[in-house]
């Protein structure tokens, strides 16, 4: 008689804490959410007021960066930050894809599994090892067989070139694989070479997917910066060579967070929020297309 | 000589060889440089002493160690649960309405921010505001935020590939739903949990620029999570910046590159596990 | 396999007991004991921030002041003099460390003058110059010189290395050598964010110029300043002209063991570390 009792009570127990459970479970979910818009809010916060005294288009269009007058404007680092993403993608973008093809449909299959793990371990590689062999290896080169001291845009893009390689390569060949073997055969049937099936059918057909990690790959050059700070020399300027030393915008968030005050600290997290936009609106843009392409 | 196809598949078959060279090429540069030159500084004494600062960057590793150690498991305590949790929604009681498609938004999207963003914001809230100061807590509950959508993600795709029949099995058998989950489900989605936690660690490890602005960089000794401490990937970054000890920069990228092979190892064999375990037997 | 009872058997024991000896380090801890025989016995945490030309200073000390009082930990860290001041006013650090004078938009903070401190102006060892006059070197950061020719070295660029904006190196190299001839460190220069760092560029290029701390000069060539050699003798007996004093702040009156820290760096003890550093022990009067 009391085991039915306990029982009972055990069944009630369980059903209230599913019950509770099963709206407790939302607010995990929206978690992400939350941290998303708690982040926007604060950076937004302690922004604002570097938009409202400077103006938004004075900001971002400004060229000089002055701590000591309080003068602010991020047009060298945005063009800085161009100039390094741009140079990144120049190189990685047709490395990746060739490379994505090469694991596809060229590599013999025994290197294909070695490489995968290979790429995999570029992607884990800190950021900061990345700028010291960059600092050790990439600078002097540059010093000694080009202009300047060697921290330049070239060594910066170099640099993240490597780093974004395996987004490019992995989400490409995921793309490739994922055409449909109709397509393959179809065209291997109408008597075209395995190169010509490869070039006019399967990267036409996985163009969304390529065009999603380029723009992934930008999103992740963009956001880059100790490996930046290593090698790119810091100066606020606009550059005008490959060779010329440059700052990005994440690079002038991490040096002068520290010690920022007042209308400096309103300017960095105003800084952020361009940063913040730049990424979202990128990021949406990659993931529309990655999840839009047809299955 | 008339450029065939056979000519032009020739020469493309060229180029597709010596980018995926280059690839491995970048690599090989890259790890074996570090290797070379930093194995040589690794002995005994640099694992198991601290830091003692000074022009020369004179001392080992010991707490920055010990500063990675504690912030991997601070950030896998705070994040874990959060994670899990949203995962659960996800796979299990989200259907396709507004709330699920910003929930997802909110994932996706958090993925995507730089670190030194994660940075600002934490130097702001946690070290400023909330007073936690520069400390292992600060940065932990930084880097909770930035491994978020790692987590979910992975539990996520873990719980959805538990069979359908084990579920309904437990319904059958008079359970709840929330019981159900609790000791049905998530223990069969234990390996890709697993994979998860060490996906976290990886990400730990490697990050550098929001622990900059919010973790301090003593090279004492940690001892709670109030401690003003250092990674090693900061660690490798103050000695490469501040000191003449290059050297001893590359042994902690040896020491770096060394852990991610680890945990990229297991990452791999515990998916094979996961795989064969649904394939071979059908679930158990 | 995994069964939920054997996890919870682990998961919670392990949790409650990592949370208890997490709650039991961070646990209230006096500050300050009287031991028996008369003497304080320290204990507790002192975080330190701010200048890096204190930093290698603040290090040592921080040895020898734990090395005696082993209950006490002290935290040096770096950032920069402004990176400090703010630090200390927000209250994130018990001491902030800077390597110039407290400006006038900063909040009122207590100094405490540790050491004294040149800054010399160095370059590459290679290069043939061994002095320049204060004007020139002003001139070549305002991008004014361009070629190192044009000072009496050789035909090649000069390569403008300075210190970002929060740093007290960079605030007295402004008030002594580019403000009196009212100019402004051009654009185009590098910047680095510690005296570390300006060492390591410097030493590596052959063609640069960089201001940093004197106990950061070890590898490079320091030039002669207007005809003064960069010496802790020239800086004691006035001759040098780029000196300055280097401070430890705090918000309010020192608590221990902060107050015996400082107390420590200032006493005799301390200030012979200050001199095996390659600063200057501060004036006793």
């Amino acid at each position: 008689m009391a085991s039915i009792i306990v029982a009972g009570r055990k069944r009630e127990f369980h059903r209230i804490s599913d019950s509770f459970w099963q709206y407790a479970v939302y607010i995990f979910g929206a978690s992400s959410f939350l941290i998303l818009f708690l982040i926007a809010l604060f950076i937004v916060r302690e922004g604002y007021p570097a938009f409202v005294k400077i103006g938004i288009w004075q900001f971002i269009s400004g060229t000089t960066w002055d701590v000591a007058d309080n003068i602010y404007g991020i047009l060298p680092m945005i063009i800085g930050t161009l100039y390094v993403t741009i140079g990144a993608l120049i190189i990685s973008v047709p490395l990746g894809i060739f490379t994505a093809i090469f694991l596809t449909d060229v590599a013999p299959i025994k290197l294909r599994s070695a490489m995968r793990p290979a790429i995999e371990l570029l992607v884990g590689i800190p950021s900061v090892v990345y700028g010291l062999v960059g600092m050790l290896i990439l600078v002097p080169i540059i010093q000694k067989f080009g202009q300047g001291s060697g921290d330049s845009i070239l060594a910066a893009s170099i640099v993240l070139a490597v780093m974004v390689l395996p987004t490019i390569v992995s989400i490409t060949e995921d793309s490739i694989l994922a055409v449909p073997r109709s397509y393959r055969e179809g065209a291997l049937s109408l008597g075209a070479t395995r190169w010509q099936m490869i070039w006019h059918v399967l990267i036409p057909a996985a163009r969304p997917g390529i065009i999603a990690s380029i723009i992934l790959g930008m999103g992740r050059a963009i956001g880059e910066t100790m490996a930046m700070i290593m090698v790119i020399g810091n100066s606020i300027i606009i550059p005008d060579s490959i060779f010329s030393s440059a700052r990005t915008l994440t690079g002038t968030l991490a040096l002068e967070l520290k010690y920022a005050a007042g209308l400096h600290w309103n300017a960095l997290f105003a800084t952020g929020v361009v940063l913040f936009v730049l990424i979202l609106i990128l990021n949406s843009i990659g993931l529309i297309m990655l999840h839009g392409r047809s299955k | 000589m008339k450029i065939t196809p056979k000519v032009t598949q020739s020469f493309a078959w060229c180029i597709c060889w010596i980018a995926g060279m280059t690839t491995i090429a970048f690599l090989i540069i890259i790890v074996g440089y570090v290797f070379v030159n930093g194995i040589g500084s690794i002995s005994w004494e640099f694992l198991t002493t601290n830091p003692r600062g000074g022009l020369k960057g004179e001392g080992g590793i010991l707490s920055a160690i010990a500063g990675t150690v504690y912030l991997i498991i601070l950030t896998l305590i705070i994040a874990l649960p959060m994670g899990i949790g949203a995962a659960i929604y996800l796979a299990e009681y989200s259907s396709n309405n507004l709330f699920t498609r910003i929930v997802r938004f909110g994932v996706e999207s958090l993925a995507g921010i730089p670190s030194i963003v994660f940075g600002l914001f934490g130097f702001a809230l946690f070290v400023i505001a909330l007073g936690f100061n520069f400390s292992i807590l600060s940065g932990s509950m930084t880097l909770a935020c930035l491994c978020l959508p790692v987590i979910i993600r992975t539990c996520e795709e873990a719980i959805k590939t538990v069979p359908v029949t084990l579920r309904e099995a437990s319904l059958s058998l008079g359970a709840t739903r929330w019981q159900t989950i609790t000791n049905v489900v998530l223990p069969a989605a234990i390996p890709g949990i697993v994979t998860s936690i060490i996906l976290t660690v990886g990400r730990v490890v490697e990050e550098t620029a929001c622990l900059y602005v919010t973790m301090g960089g003593s090279s004492n000794m940690p001892t709670s999570i109030w401690s003003n401490a250092r990674t090693l990937s900061l660690h490798l970054y103050y000695l490469a910046m501040e000191t003449t000890a290059i050297n001893k920069a590359l042994a902690t990228g040896v020491i770096l590159i060394t852990i991610i092979i680890i945990l990229n190892f297991s990452t791999r064999w515990l998916s094979n596990r996961f795989i064969s375990l649904y394939q071979g037997n059908g679930g158990k | 396999m995994f069964t939920i009872n054997r996890l919870k058997l682990i998961l919670l024991p392990g949790i409650s007991i990592f949370l208890l000896i997490v709650i039991g380090l961070t646990g209230c801890s006096q500050a300050a004991v009287p031991a028996g025989n008369g003497l304080i016995e320290l204990r507790g945490t002192i975080n330190e921030a701010g200048s890096t030309s204190v930093q290698p200073l603040a290090e040592m000390m921080a040895k020898a002041f734990m090395q005696k009082y082993p209950d006490v930990t002290v935290n040096i860290s770096g950032g920069g003099s402004s990176a400090g001041v703010k630090a200390v006013a927000a209250g994130t650090v018990d001491i902030g460390a800077v390597s110039r004078e407290i400006l006038i938009n900063e909040p009122d903070l207590i100094t405490y003058c540790i050491a004294r401190d040149g800054v010399a102006i160095v370059v590459h060892e290679s290069n043939a110059l061994t002095g320049i006059n204060i004007e020139n070197v002003a001139k070549i950061y305002a991008g004014e010189i361009t070629n190192w020719k044009e000072v009496g070295g050789a035909d090649e660029r000069i390569v403008v290395i300075s210190r970002e904006e929060g740093s007290g190196t960079r605030e007295v190299f402004d008030e002594f050598v580019i403000k009196p001839y009212h100019k402004k460190i051009k654009a185009g220069a590098l910047f680095f964010d510690s005296n570390g760092a300006i060492r390591t560029k410097v030493s590596s290029e052959k063609n640069a110029i960089g201001y940093l701390s004197f106990g950061y000069i070890e590898g490079l060539k320091p030039l002669m300043l207007n005809n003064v050699a960069p010496t802790v003798e020239n800086v004691q007996n006035g001759r040098y002209p780029i000196v300055r004093r280097l401070y430890f702040i705090t918000k309010n009156i020192p608590s221990e063991p902060v107050r015996s820290f400082i107390d420590y760096c200032r006493s005799n003890e301390g200030q012979k570390i200050v001199e095996s550093q390659g600063y200057i022990p501060i004036v006793k009067k």
